[in-house]
């Protein structure tokens, strides 16, 4: 891993406008004033619930939906671009340097199309190749890269299951060689039995070509065992991050805590249940004031309700958002 | 304990133009009153067709063999599920004695009917109280789940709940007929982790309050830990391993079900690497012979795995394995 960031993003806000009336101009404000550093060659999560503006934030870093505030920006080796700006031949290139691989295997594919015209269409949308020949050399190679052979991509998308499917959708993902790929909950629809050969491709390929990976999920043990780096996203902010060993060792922002302790134990005997967190995730375009998660935190205190919280980093690299973090350390857990 | 529901040898055939496939093969298993039961297995494992079996819920195209039986134990006497044909005579077994919940409320709510309609709709169907009463039992039951302003939310719609409200409305739906036996089915998948806890406990708290059976569907192996009194593990329409949940997950004896707990991330151990399970379950138009899991074993012995249906050895006295590792003379 290098220190250099690929992704940084300062301020960073994505807003939507909803509602169509003259008087009923709401801003959905899906992403909020969020900075952040992603190295190169990392592995880094992104975890919250549904309604978090976790996939936002993560199209916003591919520039697929518009930037309302602050700046994010890409640099590799070659370029540097700014995503609030980019466009025209500029756009097009960042669009090969940068590359998503979906949730929904199924949905994903085309089911009119061969394994080897899915993998092969982004070559030839962006031009990369010259002749069909040098198309097809790029696609057996990345295609064996995520385990498919040749008779494989004579196939429809019908004949694989699950597991093949989303290998598919990798092998696409790769065939433009990024070197950033944003992973929006990529092993959600698979069976675990399944998702950890996913998991382990992913990241045999990532050493393999040194890929940086933004991983989206909402599952804290899958995200646990793949990401080097953590970031906690609440209601379109982010509230924590950390690497992800010190995260999960002494986790500092309540809602983290909560996150962690709701996940189903494996030991029968393990049914405390431990801290839960009451009610839902506020609707995006109704957020309260102050600390955006006063509305569900255990350790509320009134300062909570009227002023929000800042990132603070108090050097360690373990950044947290919340007024008590401190206080909090000297209490017992749970 | 009374049991509440008895499956024997229930196996179930899909006529389709490939031909038949076959989506339960030969199982068996009862619940009791108080107890819940976990059925876990990826996709195509036939854990949903089981399900549904149970209510006489499966697709016109589906063929019983004759032996197949699901007794359901009610106050008025002993039914085989599978022998009633009319809908009347088969209220009991859908939303009468047997109440299910799916995986996605959002699915299982008409969107242009309010919540509350739909719930008064099956009271009046099911029992003999009158509109006014009857909304007061959906209201109460609403309440019952924890969602706030039952009056209010009785006159909404679907799409105006969350998802995890949605879902708790699901229960209370199923619920509010007062049910011996809930199948639910993946309730949980949808959910955030947060709103799953949330569900589950409420779940335990409702076994505990009505003392009802159910049967919890997954694929997640902590849920199973979390909520289940016994678990039985299904791969490919048969159930290969079945016990008491504690002896399953701390001491399991089948390849699959080891397999299953070792592809799981686990959060005590962040170095341990991830053993996925090798291979891909196979269609179920070319389901192996012998024993239906050799295809991706790792432990395979020989031939015998690949032409010998494995029975049921028994670990002991309620744990009980299908593999030929288990069998008679060899070392359990």
């Amino acid at each position: 891993m290098s220190e250099k960031p690929i992704i940084s993003a300062r301020g960073l806000s994505v807003g939507f406008k909803i509602g169509s009336g003259l008087f009923n101009k709401t801003i959905l404000k899906a992403v909020d004033n969020v900075s952040l550093d992603i190295k190169r060659g990392s592995f880094f999560g992104l975890v919250g619930e549904s309604g978090s503006g976790k996939t936002t934030l993560g199209r916003a870093f591919l520039k697929a939906v518009p930037i309302t505030g602050g700046h994010a920006a890409y640099n590799d080796d070659e370029v540097s671009y700014d995503l609030g700006t980019l466009t025209g031949p500029e756009l097009k290139d960042f669009r090969t340097r940068a590359q998503l691989i979906f949730q929904d295997p199924y949905a994903a594919l085309s089911p009119r199309m061969t394994v080897r015209d899915i993998i092969a269409e982004p070559l030839e949308v962006m031009g990369l190749t010259k002749t069909r020949e040098e198309t097809d050399a790029r696609v057996r190679e990345i295609a064996a890269k995520c385990r498919l052979n040749l008779e494989h991509l004579r196939r429809f998308p019908h004949a694989f299951s699950g597991g093949q499917r989303q290998r598919i959708s990798i092998a696409r993902a790769l065939v433009s060689r990024p070197n950033f790929i944003v992973a929006d909950e990529s092993v959600a629809a698979l069976d675990v039995s399944i998702q950890a050969d996913v998991l382990n491709l992913l990241k045999e390929i990532q050493r393999e070509m040194g890929l940086t990976f933004l991983f989206i999920s909402h599952d804290l043990s899958v995200v646990a065992h793949t990401c080097d780096h953590l970031a906690v996203m609440y209601l379109g902010r982010l509230v924590e991050t950390a690497p992800t060993r010190t995260l999960f060792k002494a986790p500092r922002h309540p809602y983290t805590k909560a996150l962690f302790s709701a996940i189903p134990s494996l030991d029968p005997d393990d049914r405390k249940g431990g801290q839960r967190l009451i009610g839902e995730i506020p609707s995006p375009t109704n957020q309260p004031p102050g600390c955006k998660f006063h509305t569900r935190c255990p350790v509320v205190i009134d300062r909570c309700r009227i002023e929000e919280p800042k990132m603070e980093d108090p050097g360690d690299g373990h950044a947290v958002s919340c007024h008590r973090w401190k206080e909090l350390l000297a209490m017992p857990a749970g | 304990m009374t049991a509440l529901i008895d499956v024997q040898n229930l196996t179930l055939k899909f006529r389709t133009d490939e031909g038949l496939i076959t989506a339960v093969d030969d199982v068996s298993f009862t619940i009791n009153r108080g107890e819940v039961m976990g059925l876990v297995g990826e996709s195509g494992s036939g854990k949903s067709v089981t399900a549904k079996a149970l209510m006489h819920l499966n697709a016109k195209n589906a063929v019983y063999t004759p032996e197949s039986k699901v007794l359901l134990h009610t106050d008025a006497g002993t039914v085989d599920v599978l022998k009633l044909r009319t809908a009347k005579e088969l209220k009991v077994a859908r939303g009468g004695a047997i109440s299910m919940i799916f995986q996605e409320p959002m699915a299982s709510f008409a969107p242009a009917i309010t919540i509350g309609s739909q719930m008064v709709e099956q009271l009046l169907i099911h029992s003999d109280m009158n509109k006014a009463r009857a909304k007061e039992i959906s209201i109460e039951m609403l309440d019952r789940v924890g969602i706030s302003d039952p009056a209010k939310r009785f006159d909404q719609y679907a799409f105006e709940l969350s998802g995890g409200m949605r879902q708790r409305a699901m229960i209370a739906m199923a619920l509010s007929t007062k049910p011996s036996l809930l199948i639910a089915d993946e309730p949980t998948t949808a959910l955030d982790v947060t709103i799953q806890a949330q569900v589950i406990d409420l779940m335990k708290d409702l076994v505990a309050e009505f003392h009802m059976g159910i049967i919890f569907i997954t694929h997640d192996l902590g849920v199973i830990a979390q909520t289940a009194d016994k678990v039985s593990v299904m791969y490919l329409g048969k159930i290969i391993e079945q016990g008491p949940v504690r002896e399953v997950i701390r001491h399991a004896k089948h390849p699959y079900t080891q397999g299953l707990l070792a592809a799981l991330p686990k959060l005590d151990d962040l170095d341990a690497p991830l053993t996925p399970v090798a291979g891909d379950i196979p269609s179920p138009l070319e389901r192996p012979p012998g024993c239906v899991f050799h295809t991706r074993c790792p432990q395979i012995i020989g031939d015998v795995c690949k032409t010998k249906l494995p029975v049921d050895a028994q670990v002991d006295a309620s744990h009980s394995v299908a593999c030929h590792l288990y069998a008679e003379g060899a070392k359990v």
